[in-house]
């Protein structure tokens, strides 16, 4: 099971295109797999025959393990099997053919086969590559989240062991959060109730946001916007992109919170000092503006990644996120199109929502919590009059950015949306 | 189920072996006449005559390669050589003639014979009768290396070698000659290939074979009595084939693991232990693979100097703790 994602612990085999016997040329797709975010296309590293497929479709197993044998065809025709340990691929060979014993693999006992995917990508985390951990220690941590930063180590020379490690998660679990999806130990289902088994998103989800909610100290900058022009602006375009459509065509259309996710790809262009991420010794500088927009799920939440987003006008922004929410509901994204984001943008206005704070995705600095625009009754040049009004909360991460940079931000953002010719100009 | 010694374990087989398979037949110096230096054929020349029982010269080189003719031609000869020590005479008849034959001629003849031999130190036989170099043995494809510890797996592994079309180096430890153990009647065979876990165990795993095999077993039945340590023991049984995954499967659930070995250190079966564990199970790992083994000299006649030099329980014992420690185990 390759990683297909930096964050993947394991992968669902959905379905395999290949059957035991076909021949597959490398590059050639085996199977579809679907990881905590997406579902995504195996394709074959080396070309052979598909002599066996170890793990059945529908079946999860952890990133490292044999899923299949791709082989000279010798060994084909010997159907499925399910949960075969890696070690019983060696056919002890009758002992009248002098059996060839391999110079030792990476994945030992699989000599006469190419595994697909035997090895296992190396540590991913940034800055815990200086620190002094074993290997247990380490893959505890992955897993469960934690910064080997953050940890002391009680080892040999200060290595961090596995002791270490669960002392310091069982001290994240006890720690009181109000987004302690994984502190479920002290929750027991009762006879009324029912246990929901975590899906891979959902699982992901909670570890993520309790890193950020733990670990990322959060402010938040609300303002509302006279968000008059803004509707009037998009109800122009829209009637705009009608007119040029030819009959019988689709007229495209932009929604407020395209031109929302313009301006603030436009208001992180004039402030840099915002687009950057902390990481631990240091401030990394994004010099690309990647806005990323949450997308609920039917079981979770993703937040796809618009690249460039400032280079794009409304309509490819429209155009983008509606690809990107519809792939991500299929579970078709690749994971290029899910990371990598400088900034992210929610919106729960749909729902009738007025203003909420949203929790940072990290390494993020900042996410921009969107409210419905709605009239309300306003003081305007010393006159009651109806406007249309929206609130946005900016959640930032005070180790990147302190309050006045994020409110200067927050104002540019305030003029971009009040002034929305400006902000396409 | 019978108590009784390896030595009596290992002639009970290979008389079996002789009234099972008329195509099996012994040879060796002093085998017949005077029951062997160890006594492991004792009864057998006065049971089967001369023609199966065959005394030899004092010429390895020439009875080995004499052994490999009879087996290319069908016969299944089980050689006895009187220590490993001297089996170096017959290395180029072992390494370049047993182990090649069969995939050199493209597989026209195979080679089914055993070469039994006793290695092992501790008996004050000085540093040239002393050694433990099954690890150069285990190093040669086309050999399968197969070294028991207990009485049982002497009868088992000694049938299961006999009947291999492969060369066997069948190694054996003067040290265990008189030990004693359970070993099941009839007929019984165990693969080669396959490695035994004599004790199961959770915190840490001890991989061993031959004599260190039942140290190691000493070692943990003693440590979870007296410390609470649940140590798991990984007797390999045969060196090539290596069951890699046994001892994979153990380490991943304890996380740790010391090798006990008689060999010298560098280039010896626990650097090839050590090697399969970081590649096979190098995320499950909470402290680095430890190693006891013997002191890198020739083995000095000394008893005390003996004693010395060779891996024994109070080594394991302290680095075995040494590991532990090192993972905070017992803070």
């Amino acid at each position: 099971m390759p990683r297909l994602s930096d964050t993947m612990q394991e992968g669902t085999v959905s379905t395999w295109t290949k059957k035991v016997g076909d021949r597959v040329d490398k590059g050639d797709i085996l199977a579809e797999i679907e990881t905590d975010k997406a579902t995504m296309e195996l394709e074959a590293y080396d070309a052979g025959v598909l002599e066996r497929i170890v793990v059945e479709a529908g079946k999860t197993v952890p990133i490292g393990e044999i899923i299949a044998v791709i082989g000279d065809g010798s060994g084909a025709g010997k159907g499925t099997g399910t949960g075969v340990p890696a070690g019983e691929a060696t056919p002890a060979a009758p002992a009248a053919d002098t059996p060839p014993e391999p110079p030792v693999s990476a994945a030992p006992g699989i000599p006469t086969a190419q595994p697909v995917a035997a090895a296992t990508a190396g540590p991913t985390a940034g800055n815990t590559a200086a620190v002094k951990a074993s290997p247990l220690a380490r893959a505890i941590a992955r897993d469960a989240g934690l910064d080997l930063s953050t940890v002391r180590g009680s080892g040999p020379g200060g290595r961090i062991v596995r002791a270490d490690v669960e002392a310091a998660v069982a001290g994240l679990r006890s720690a009181p959060t109000p987004a302690s999806a994984v502190s479920s130990s002290a929750v027991r289902s009762g006879p009324d109730d029912e246990e929901l088994p975590l899906n891979k998103v959902r699982r992901i989800t909670a570890r993520r946001l309790v890193e950020s909610k733990q670990q990322v100290p959060h402010f938040y900058l609300t303002r509302t916007i006279d968000a008059e022009e803004l509707v009037q602006a998009r109800a122009q375009i829209n009637a705009g992109l009608a007119a040029i459509t030819p009959n019988g065509g689709t007229a495209s259309k932009v929604s407020v919170n395209d031109l929302v996710v313009k301006a603030v790809a436009s208001a992180l262009r004039a402030h840099p000092e915002v687009n950057v991420s902390f990481a631990g010794d240091k401030l990394i500088k994004h010099n690309r503006v990647h806005v990323g927009i949450a997308v609920s799920l039917d079981d979770g939440l993703i937040v796809p990644v618009i690249r460039d987003t400032d280079t794009l006008t409304v309509t490819q922004i429209s155009a983008a996120s509606t690809d990107l929410a519809t792939r991500a509901r299929a579970g078709k994204l690749k994971p290029d199109e899910f990371t990598g984001g400088t900034f992210s943008v929610t919106n729960l206005g749909m729902f009738g929502v007025d203003e909420f704070s949203a929790i940072i995705n990290p390494p993020e600095p900042a996410i921009l919590a969107v409210g419905r625009a709605k009239q309300e009754a306003v003081v305007r040049d010393g006159q009651i009059v109806a406007r249309h009004t929206m609130r946005v909360t900016l959640s930032v991460d005070h180790r990147a950015v302190d309050g006045a940079g994020g409110a200067r931000f927050l104002a540019t953002l305030a003029s971009l949306l009040e002034n929305p010719f400006a902000a396409l100009a | 189920m019978a108590v009784i010694t390896y030595r009596q374990a290992l002639n009970e087989t290979l008389r079996s072996e002789l009234l099972r398979d008329p195509d099996v037949f012994l040879m060796g110096e002093e085998i017949g006449i005077f029951e062997g230096s160890y006594k492991i054929t004792a009864g057998l020349l006065k049971e089967f005559g001369p023609e199966r029982v065959r005394d030899t010269p004092i010429a390895e080189e020439g009875f080995v390669g004499a052994a490999i003719g009879a087996a290319m031609l069908g016969l299944r000869p089980v050689v006895e050589i009187m220590t490993i020590n001297f089996s170096i005479v017959a290395l180029d008849q072992i390494v370049n003639h047993a182990a090649k034959i069969h995939t050199m001629f493209g597989g026209q003849s195979k080679v089914p014979m055993v070469i039994r031999t006793p290695g092992g130190g501790g008996q004050q036989l000085a540093a040239t009768h002393s050694q433990n170099i099954e690890v150069w043995y285990a190093h040669v494809p086309g050999l399968k290396v197969v070294v028991p510890s207990t009485p049982a797996d002497a009868k088992g592994l000694l049938a299961a070698s006999i009947r291999d079309d492969d060369p066997v180096m069948f190694i054996e430890h003067l040290a265990l000659y008189n030990t004693k153990g359970e070993v099941p009647e009839g007929d019984y065979v165990i693969p080669i290939g396959k490695a035994a876990v004599t004790k199961e165990g959770t915190d840490i795993t001890i991989v061993s074979y031959s004599r260190m095999a039942a140290v190691a077993l000493d070692v943990a039945k003693r440590l979870e009595e007296d410390e609470g340590v649940s140590a798991e023991v990984v007797d390999l049984r045969s060196l090539r084939p290596l069951d890699r995954e046994t001892i994979l499967a153990s380490v991943r659930k304890t996380s740790k693991a010391v090798i006990l070995e008689e060999d010298w250190l560098s280039y010896g079966v626990g650097a090839e232990i050590a090697a399969t564990i970081q590649e096979g199970a190098f995320d499950y790992l909470d402290a680095p693979v430890r190693r006891v083994a013997a002191a890198e000299i020739p083995l000095p006649y000394s008893k005390p100097l003996e004693l010395a030099a060779l891996p024994d329980a109070t080594a394991l014992v302290k680095v075995i703790h040494e590991t532990l420690d090192a993972t905070r185990f017992r803070s």
